[in-house]
């Protein structure tokens, strides 16, 4: 592709330049870059091969009265940049003048330095060479499994920007790869069953595609002998991926920006209270080395830090964008989009027993407890069946019904409950944290949950 | 201060049929290279967001962007390249990176058996001024307010008030090697209101979302009063709402958004790009019966205004009304141009994308389950325990056709009356299972307004049916 780099100095003038010729004295600017290349491939055969170059900026001004507007565009020409700025300028006119952003303190902190090797990209026919193997691998694993529907093995170089009109300057310069494979298995005269796994690494050589195909293939293995769950109370034992996906589904009960808005389960006075069983921690931590493709700095310029949320139950931090900061009298924690209203976000999630508690109940192992329990594998449709504002949810799920040491599928079912509730009816974590995409979790006993099944 | 074309003089740069030449010389170069088949589409965006809480606009977020997607095909494999650059330099190394991916590389010497474009079909002769017809910022930053000034006059316990306005505005040239050589400008329009009601432990949030295609007009026009009326009614009656009792039952789906079940359950399944995954379990059953005779349901690209419809597809071809089954049996799929090729089901205008940046694929347009005979009351009056969905929230399909969605609005029915709502409600079954099920349609077809997240992308669409009832379906609850 052409020349797909981002020039902070060159850019940074070029802005300069065009702000001071508008009469623009304060600016920010946020701006990517990335280029990828992805296959897929169906039996044998390549199915779709993809490659992408884009580019992007959010130009944001602060017009006479101190009102922000911003304005996006993926054409970094100089009539781009141009446009974007008096788009910037006009839509100022509108600004919230009861909360105004302002430039992050920390937009010129000193950045940690994290170990992210830059790997240079594979052409794309060993790309497709390397999924067919394993995705041979994987059919070949077990003769119920058919096809792998949902695959891809993907790489990204990418660049980000933060520049300021007060002399910031973020940039980060990162590549990471990625493989899925979800596998679908049917036997005869039965549904069929589906399941898989997710690698990423910082270069396409580093992935564990090996463990990428074990994993897949044994989820699904265990998937094929099912049955239908009595509806009713179940102890529930979520898998390190289910559990961080429901705390990220409600991570509005963390975010100062929704506390502001009203729509959080937490009030601005919450800090301090206790929200679950003292043995539970939860911290925000983008920069574990297990977060592959951290970022160092947010979308105000601010670095990324580790930030605890929950210390023995109790709620003890809010991600903070520099407005929210501002009103709750704390410094910006690096959560921050950017935008005239600017969003927060969690990064990565840190989550387990409190440091020097006793981390609930021992011993916990699912395939040798007295009673029943559903194993919780994986949540789906957690954007219609998570009710965030009000606290409910009701989701259906992977798992299995394990009794007396055998485990069973559970056909088809959902899992229902109030997070404030789940919260303090955890049990204990069983095994070691996990690392996955989104967090680090162990497996996390929870009693007391509605299971819908249609036996 | 620099003139700002986004928003106080939307012009809507369009692509001219100066493109043609650059474009021929691109799909031959493909050609020569021995490509059975090279598209390309080329987009210009212009959006519009606004959000307004309580009573203040919190955010106004422009943005403008322009981009290419390049696809080759040879035989039933295909390589896709996007970019934002458009420059001569760009578009030939997206061509060349496509072709790599097939093995292919550009010649100078064989004959590209390319004849050239065909006429350029042009949709947007009669577009041109959309952009600019469309409601200026401080028009749509009033209309706004007064939606959620509105929410605070019927509502009551209303802890938060939000109203949002989305204004889509794309101009797509298409040009591929089989001649195809069309122009179109695409403007979508939403607004939603949504609400959070508290009262002691007691909490209910709900939104409505309203979307037209193609009429620049619409915000002008939309009544924020019977808007605000609508939410603050059900999330009156939602707050104090018990947990439902989960259970196998009958429910009862009202129409318009009711017929995300059909979307979801059914709709996806009769997508070609199903069919090439092997998921779907009707993949074999054309001409036979997949649900009830009752259901006959339609997939279209035509009714004026909704938000679903389409003057041509991301392929360049008009969109069909598609019958997908009659009478309960399955009449054909949905296509576009790699599933015909990959599956042999002729295209139907179906081609869509979310933008540049995404392949087109086979995707629903307006579809919805047609009307029947029956009074909707008839429906409820022939239930002595069930559920009623007056709203229906999100849902999804798994690869083995299981699906599930939200039941935003929920009432239980006992003996033949509505009586208590309910919330906590999740709908679960597969496809094969429910179809057959729907064994009573209403004469109330209605359509409403969604956005559908796909292997495409997310993309613009209307689900659509009249009152139904199912005889049994799974519902999730405590």
């Amino acid at each position: 592709m052409a020349d797909n780099s981002l020039n902070a100095e060159a850019l940074s003038g070029r802005l300069q330049q065009l702000a001071h010729s508008a009469g623009i004295q304060q600016w920010d600017l946020g701006a990517s870059c990335s280029t990828d290349t992805s296959v897929q491939v169906d039996r044998g055969e390549a199915k779709q091969m993809k490659g992408a170059q884009r580019s992007a900026i959010t130009v944001r001004v602060w017009n006479g009265d101190g009102l922000v507007g911003i304005t996006s565009t993926s054409d970094l020409s100089d009539a781009g940049l141009e446009r974007a700025l008096g788009g910037a300028h006009d839509a100022s006119a509108f600004g919230n003048a009861e909360e105004t952003p302002a430039f992050s303190p920390l937009a010129t902190a000193p950045l940690v330095t994290l170990d992210q090797p830059i790997h240079q990209p594979q052409p794309i026919l060993t790309l497709l060479d390397t999924l067919k193997e394993a995705e041979r691998q994987l059919l070949d694993r077990h003769a119920a499994i058919g096809t792998v529907p949902y695959n891809g093995l993907a790489q990204r170089s990418s660049e980000r920007l933060y520049l300021n009109s007060e002399g910031a300057c973020r940039h980060q310069i990162l590549t990471t790869a990625s493989l899925y494979l979800y596998a679908r298995a049917e036997e005869a005269g039965r549904k069929p069953r589906s399941s898989g796994a997710v690698r990423m690494a910082y270069g396409t050589t580093e992935l564990d595609i090996a463990g990428c195909i074990d994993e897949a293939a044994s989820r699904t293995i265990a998937h094929l002998d099912y049955g239908p769950i009595q509806t009713g109370s179940y102890l529930c034992v979520f898998s390190p991926e289910a559990f961080l996906d429901l705390i990220g589904a409600f991570s509005s009960l963390f975010n100062a920006r929704a506390v502001l808005d009203g729509v959080s389960l937490s009030q601005r006075d919450s800090l301090g209270q206790t929200l679950a069983v003292p043995f539970l921690s939860i911290r925000d931590n983008g920069l574990n080395p297990g977060n592959i493709g951290a970022s160092t700095f947010d979308g105000e310029g601010t670095p990324t830090a580790p930030l605890d949320l929950l210390e023995g139950g109790v709620l003890s931090h809010f991600l903070h964008s520099e407005a929210t900061a501002r009103v709750f009298g704390v410094a910006p924690t690096g959560h921050a989009g950017m935008g005239a209203k600017v969003a927060v976000g969690p990064d990565w999630f840190e989550i387990g027993p409190t440091p020097g508690s006793s981390g609930g109940q021992q011993g916990l192992d699912r395939f040798s407890h007295d009673e029943p329990v559903v194993v919780i594998d994986s949540l789906s449709a957690l954007h219609a069946g998570v009710k965030a504002s009000q606290g409910s949810f009701s989701l259906p799920f992977d798992g299995w019904l394990v009794n007396g040491g055998v485990s069973r599928s559970i056909e088809a079912a959902t899992v229902a409950g109030d997070i404030r509730q789940l919260l303090q009816a955890i049990v204990g974590f069983e095994g070691e944290a996990k690392i996955t995409p989104d967090g680090l979790c162990p497996y996390v006993w929870v009693g007391g949950l509605s299971i819908t099944g249609d036996a | 201060m620099v003139a700002s074309p986004a928003l106080n003089a939307p012009i809507g740069l369009s692509f001219e049929i100066s493109w043609q030449p650059r474009l021929e010389a691109l799909l031959a170069a493909g050609r020569r290279a021995g490509a059975d088949l090279v598209e390309i589409f080329l987009e210009r965006t212009d959006h519009l967001g606004v959000l307004a809480e309580q009573e203040t606009i919190t955010n106004v977020s422009p943005s403008f962007g322009m981009g290419a997607g390049i696809r080759v095909f040879l035989g039933e494999r295909d390589g896709f390249v996007s970019t934002n650059d458009l420059s001569d330099q760009g578009l030939l190394q997206g061509l060349d990176q496509a072709l790599g991916m097939l093995g292919l590389g550009r010649s100078s010497t064989s004959a590209s058996g390319f004849e050239g474009l065909g006429p350029l079909c042009d949709f947007s002769t009669t577009k041109a001024d959309w952009l600019a017809r469309c409601p200026s910022l401080a028009e749509a930053t009033a209309k706004l307010l007064e939606g959620t000034a509105r929410l605070a006059q019927h509502g009551q316990h209303l802890q938060a008030r939000r109203g949002s306005y989305s204004r889509d505005w794309q101009n797509v040239l298409v040009a591929a090697s089989d001649g195809t050589f069309a122009r179109d400008i695409r403007l979508h329009q939403s607004l939603g209101l949504n609400v959070l009601a508290a009262d002691g432990d007691h909490r209910a949030g709900l939104g409505r979302r309203y979307g037209t295609s193609g009429q620049p007009d619409d915000l002008r026009q939309w009544d924020a009063d019977a808007s605000a009326q609508d939410v603050c009614t059900s999330v009156g009656t939602m707050l104090y709402a018990n947990y439902v009792e989960a259970g196998q039952m009958p429910a009862v789906l009202a129409n318009r958004f009711g017929g995300v079940i059909f979307h979801e359950a059914c709709g996806h399944l009769l997508e070609t790009t199903q069919v090439e995954r092997g998921t779907t379990p009707f993949a074999d059953k054309v001409g036979e019966p997949i649900a009830h005779e009752a259901v006959t349901a339609i997939d279209e690209g035509l009714t004026e205004g909704a938000f679903g419809s389409l003057s041509m597809d991301d392929e360049g071809m008009q969109p069909q009304r598609t019958v997908l089954i009659e009478r309960g049996v399955l009449k054909r799929f949905l296509s576009d141009r790699a599933g015909e090729r990959r599956t042999g089901h002729g295209r139907t205008g179906s081609g869509r994308r979310q933008s540049h940046a995404f392949a087109a694929a086979s995707r629903m347009r307006n579809t919805y389950i047609a009307a029947g005979p029956h009074a909707p009351e008839d429906l409820i009056a022939s239930v002595d325990r069930g559920l009623y969905c007056k709203s229906m929230g999100g849902g999804s399909v798994g690869p083995t056709g299981q699906f599930n969605f939200a039941v935003e609005e929920g009432y239980l029915i006992e003996n033949g009356q509505l009586t208590k709502p309910v919330k906590g409600a999740t709908l679960i079954g597969e496809a094969k299972e429910v179809m057959p099920r729907i064994s009573m349609c209403a004469n109330d077809l209605e359509l409403a307004a969604g956005f559908c997240g796909s292997v495409s992308g997310s993309v613009n669409v209307t689900v659509g049916q009249p009152h139904i009832k199912v005889e049994s379906i799974t519902v999730g609850g405590r």
